[in-house]
């Protein structure tokens, strides 16, 4: 049986690699070799996931220096010829312990774009039209599949630069929000992603657009922000 | 925080619009060095297209101005990025800085003007 040399991270933010030697299988997902060697291996290894099937975002993981989502993540897509692996938790957040994360401060940053849902409608108020061909229909559902896993924050350099930096989820979140006909605390949301730590701080560097695994482009709802937060700024409503 | 929100949008689109031209003085800028030097013109013959040529005053004013916008907001980015240096004192540092390109821009516009 061929085997697989994985290194995983051991510690929390000090700490060493230990290595382990992990049974190939075929159809073999990085998330079925960190559960192996949680279960045969090393019982004390600590990391995080609940779905297993690409729905939740819990399990993501730095993947040979790249975020990955490892239950979607195939050891043959990644492995390489050596049959190689390293394992680490997302860059960019606290590490709790091995493999998992604080996610804590990603997620108060969603609260902090007004990455929340405010409407004013009740239920004896009509329906929101909403016309699924309209730009804003389409700007909205272009984001609204993200989970949440942390991938792009781990991936953005602004974040590793400057720890405020709201960063690609929430400000894609909030994007999302603003495109909402439903919604109505657009101009507070505005205010939240134009400060010295909002979208105007991205560089574009497409990180978080390359390795989204549900091929979002939050880079793209950076540059929406930016556009709508000139465009309040130079009508005064800012 | 709608200070902030304000200041921070107006400093970027700042940044951006400076950059447009900052685009196109640049590939003019350079245009112009290589037809000078390439084409063989001396010291004297540049300053004699120069001198009194208000077309090239109004564009290396402009080109000043736009340098004089730009440096400083993206040397503010580079404070924070890299240094952490945030606050009111990075800030009229820097706005000194954009008078002192302003000086040398303007003086160096002068001297090929004049």
């Amino acid at each position: 049986m061929s085997m697989l040399r994985v290194s995983v991270w051991r510690g929390t933010e000090e700490g060493n690699y230990v290595d382990y030697d992990v049974p190939r299988q075929t159809s073999q997902t990085i998330l079925d070799v960190v559960t192996y060697i949680q279960r045969k291996l090393e019982p004390t290894l600590a990391y995080r996931y609940a779905c297993r099937v690409g729905m939740c975002g819990s399990c993501a993981m730095t993947v040979n220096g790249v975020a990955r989502w490892t239950c979607r993540t195939h050891v043959s897509a990644v492995a390489g010829e050596g049959g190689r692996l390293q394992i680490a938790p997302l860059a960019n957040l606290p590490v709790i312990r091995d493999l998992a994360t604080d996610m804590r401060e990603f997620f108060n940053k969603w609260t902090r774009a007004k990455g929340y849902f405010k409407g004013s409608r009740t239920r004896h108020d009509d329906f929101a039209a909403v016309i699924p061909t309209s730009t804003q229909a389409r700007a909205l559902q272009a984001g609204i599949e993200c989970i949440g896993c942390g991938v792009c924050y781990a991936s953005c350099d602004v974040v590793g630069w400057r720890a405020d930096y709201l960063g690609p989820a929430a400000l894609n979140r909030a994007w999302t929000l603003l495109n909402d006909v439903r919604d109505d605390s657009n101009s507070e949301r505005v205010r939240a992603v134009s400060g010295d730590a909002g979208c105007h701080s991205c560089h574009t560097h497409i990180s978080c657009t390359e390795r989204c695994p549900k091929h979002i482009a939050p880079t793209a709802s950076i540059a929406g922000l930016k556009r709508a937060t000139v465009n309040a700024t130079l009508k005064g409503r800012v | 925080m709608t200070l902030h929100a304000r200041r921070e949008t107006r400093l970027w689109l700042a940044q951006r619009v400076s950059a447009a031209v900052l685009a196109i003085c640049v590939i003019v800028h350079l245009i112009t060095i290589i037809y000078a030097t390439r084409g063989g013109l001396s010291a004297e013959e540049i300053l004699a297209r120069t001198r009194g040529s208000t077309g090239w005053l109004a564009f290396y004013v402009l080109f000043v101005l736009a340098v004089a916008v730009h440096v400083p907001i993206g040397l503010r980015t580079i404070a924070i990025e890299w240094l952490g240096w945030t606050g009111l004192t990075r800030d009229w540092l820097l706005a000194a800085f954009g008078v002192v390109l302003i000086v040398m821009g303007f003086s160096a516009a002068a001297a090929v003007f004049l």
